[in-house]
C-alpha cells in the first residue's frame, strides 16, 4: 500500500459503506443509530477522491456487520452506495444498496395534517416506495406522495 | 365463475380497498334489503355501533344510526363537543382500545388524515371511516355509486360530470376513484381555484379518461349524471371573485333548461345556493333520495361487517 492511502487503521471486523454521496454520511449514520456511545470505532471521511463519483464519502465501523434491512436504508440517502462487509482484514463481502419497497420509521410525512405527525400517538411513519429514481414514496396513512427533494430535506 | 368475497369483520377505510366486483356487490346487497329499510329487522339486535366524531358532522351520524337501528342493533357515542371534557387528551390509540371494548364495530369521524387507518390498526373491531381529514369518505362514494344505479339502472356507459369544489371536498376524491372502477365518461368542472387534486387526477386517469371544464354549459345537454358540491366563500381572496364563480356554479331551472330529461343531479349536502331551490320539485332532483340511499348503503355495509348477510 502507498503511503497515505488508506488514512485510518484498518479493521479487522465491521463494514465499509464507501461510495456515499457526497455530504451524506452523517446521514448514513444517523440512519444507522450510530451515536458513538456504544460499539467499536466509526471512522468518517468526508470529500475523498474518488474515480466514479468524483467525490465520496465513507463511513467503517469497526465490529458490526450490517444487516440486509440496515442496508436498505441507506438506499435512501445515498442510492450508490457500496457496503462492504470486512471479516479477518479482508473483504469478504461486497453488498449493493437497494431500495426497499416498504420504508418504516426513517423519515416524515411532509403533510401536517396526517396522522403519523401526531407525536401523542404510538405511531411510526410507514411508506411505500412509488419511485427509484427520481425518489417518490407514499404515505401508508395519508396517502400523499413525497417528493425526493421533501425526503432528503429530513437529513 | 363465482368470486370470493370477505366483508365479515372487514375495515372500510378508504373505497380504494376495494374492487368493482366488491362495491358491486355491495350495492346489489343494500338493493336486496330496502323492504328492511322500509320496516326495520332485528338482524343486529344485541350489536352495539360506537360513534366517534371528533368533528361534527350531523348528517353522516344520525345516518348511521339510523342504519343501525333499523338493523335492530344500537347505538353509542359522541360527537365533537362531548370530545373537550370527556376524551380530551387522551390518545386515538387509547379511544379505540376501550371503546371496543363496549362496541362490536366503531364509526370513526376525524380532523387528521389517515386516522381512520391508524385506528383500524388498533381496533380488533371493524372500522368504518366516516370522513378523515380532507381525503376520504368511503361510504359517501357508495351511496352516491347507488344513487346513479338505483336512478339509471346502470353505471357503465354514463356521461357524469363533478362540479364545484372538486379541491377541497372529500366526498368527491373518494367518488371520483369510485367512477374510475366504471366504464363512465368523466368530466371535472370547477374554478381555477379549486380543480380537482393532481393526484386524484393523476390516479383515475391510469383508468379513464377525465376532461377538465371551468364552464357547465358546454357539456350539460349530453349528461346523464351532475353531481355538485358546495362552494365555500373561504376559498377565495377577494369576495369579487367568489361572486363571479357562484354565478357561473349555479344549478337553476334556466341552466336544466338544455338538460336531457333523464338527467339526475345529486349533491351530498347540506347546500347553501348552489342548488337553486326551484329545482327541487322537479325530477332532476334526487339529492334528498340520496340521502334515504345512504341509510341503506350503510345498513347493507353493517349487515355484511356484522355477518348478519353472508356474500361469497
Ligand atoms: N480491513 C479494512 N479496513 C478498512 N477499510 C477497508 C478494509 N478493507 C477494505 N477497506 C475499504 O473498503 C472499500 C472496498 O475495498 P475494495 O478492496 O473492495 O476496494 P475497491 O476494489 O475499490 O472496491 P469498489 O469496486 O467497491 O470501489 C475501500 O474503500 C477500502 O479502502
Ligand atoms: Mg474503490
Ligand atoms: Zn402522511
Amino acid at each position: 500500500m502507498s503511503p497515505g492511502s488508506l488514512r485510518v487503521s484498518k479493521i479487522r471486523n465491521g463494514t465499509v459503506i464507501d461510495h456515499i454521496t457526497k455530504g451524506h454520511a452523517l446521514d448514513v449514520i444517523k440512519i444507522l443509530g450510530i451515536n458513538g456511545r456504544s460499539g467499536g470505532t466509526v471512522t468518517i471521511a468526508m470529500n475523498v477522491q474518488s474515480s466514479k463519483l468524483g467525490v465520496k464519502d465513507i463511513v467503517k465501523i469497526e465490529g458490526r456487520e450490517l444487516n440486509s434491512e440496515e442496508v436498505d436504508k441507506i438506499a435512501l440517502i445515498a442510492p450508490h452506495a457500496t457496503i462492504n462487509i470486512i471479516r479477518n482484514f479482508r473483504v469478504a463481502e461486497k453488498l449493493t444498496v437497494k431500495l426497499p419497497s416498504v420504508i418504516r420509521g426513517i423519515v416524515k410525512c411532509i403533510k401536517p395534517s396526517c396522522i403519523s405527525n401526531d407525536s401523542s400517538e404510538p405511531i411510526r411513519s410507514i411508506f411505500y416506495l412509488e419511485e427509484a429514481d427520481p425518489l417518490k414514496l407514499r404515505c401508508h396513512y395519508c396517502n400523499n406522495i413525497m417528493e425526493e427533494k421533501d425526503i432528503l430535506q429530513q437529513f | 365463475m363465482k368470486s370470493e368475497f370477505n366483508f365479515l369483520n372487514r375495515d372500510i377505510v378508504s373505497i380504494k380497498g376495494f374492487s368493482r366486483e366488491e362495491i358491486d356487490c355491495i350495492l346489489e346487497v343494500a338493493r336486496s334489503i330496502e323492504h328492511i329499510a322500509e320496516k326495520g329487522s332485528d338482524m343486529l339486535r344485541g350489536k352495539v355501533l360506537a360513534e366517534l366524531f371528533f368533528e361534527p358532522s350531523t348528517r353522516t351520524m344520525l345516518s348511521f344510526q339510523t342504519a343501525m337501528y333499523k338493523l335492530g342493533g344500537n347505538v353509542i357515542g359522541f360527537a365533537e363537543p362531548g370530545v373537550s371534557s370527556v376524551w380530551k387528551g387522551e390518545t386515538l390509540a387509547d379511544t379505540v382500545r376501550v371503546v371496543e371494548k363496549y362496541s362490536d364495530i366503531i364509526v370513526l369521524r376525524h380532523p387528521l388524515e389517515g386516522s381512520a387507518r391508524f385506528a383500524a390498526e388498533y381496533a380488533q373491531v371493524p372500522v368504518i371511516n366516516a370522513g378523515s381529514g380532507a381525503e376520504e369518505h368511503p361510504t359517501q362514494a357508495l351511496l352516491d355509486l347507488y344513487t346513479i344505479l338505483k336512478a339509471k339502472g346502470r353505471i357503465d356507459g354514463l356521461d357524469i360530470a363533478l362540479m364545484g369544489d372538486l379541491r377541497y371536498g372529500r366526498t368527491v376524491h373518494s367518488l371520483a376513484y369510485a367512477l374510475s372502477l366504471y366504464n363512465v365518461k368523466l368530466s371535472m368542472v370547477s374554478p381555477g381555484l379549486l380543480r380537482m387534486r393532481s393526484e386524484v387526477l393523476r390516479d383515475i386517469r391510469s383508468r379513464i379518461d377525465v376532461i377538465e371544464y371551468r364552464d357547465i354549459e358546454e357539456i350539460l345537454p349530453e349528461l346523464d349524471v351532475l353531481y355538485v358540491t358546495r362552494i365555500q366563500k373561504e376559498r377565495f381572496p377577494d369576495l369579487g371573485e367568489y361572486e363571479k364563480v357562484r354565478g357561473t356554479f349555479a344549478v337553476n331551472l334556466k341552466l336544466l333548461r338544455s338538460a336531457k330529461n333523464d338527467l339526475i343531479v345529486l349533491h351530498p349536502l347540506p347546500r347553501l345556493d348552489e342548488i337553486a331551490v326551484e329545482v327541487d320539485a322537479t325530477p332532476f332532483a334526487k339529492y334528498f333520495e340520496q340521502a334515504r340511499n345512504g341509510v341503506v348503503v350503510r345498513m347493507a355495509l353493517l349487515a355484511l361487517i356484522l355477518g348478519a348477510i353472508k356474500k361469497q
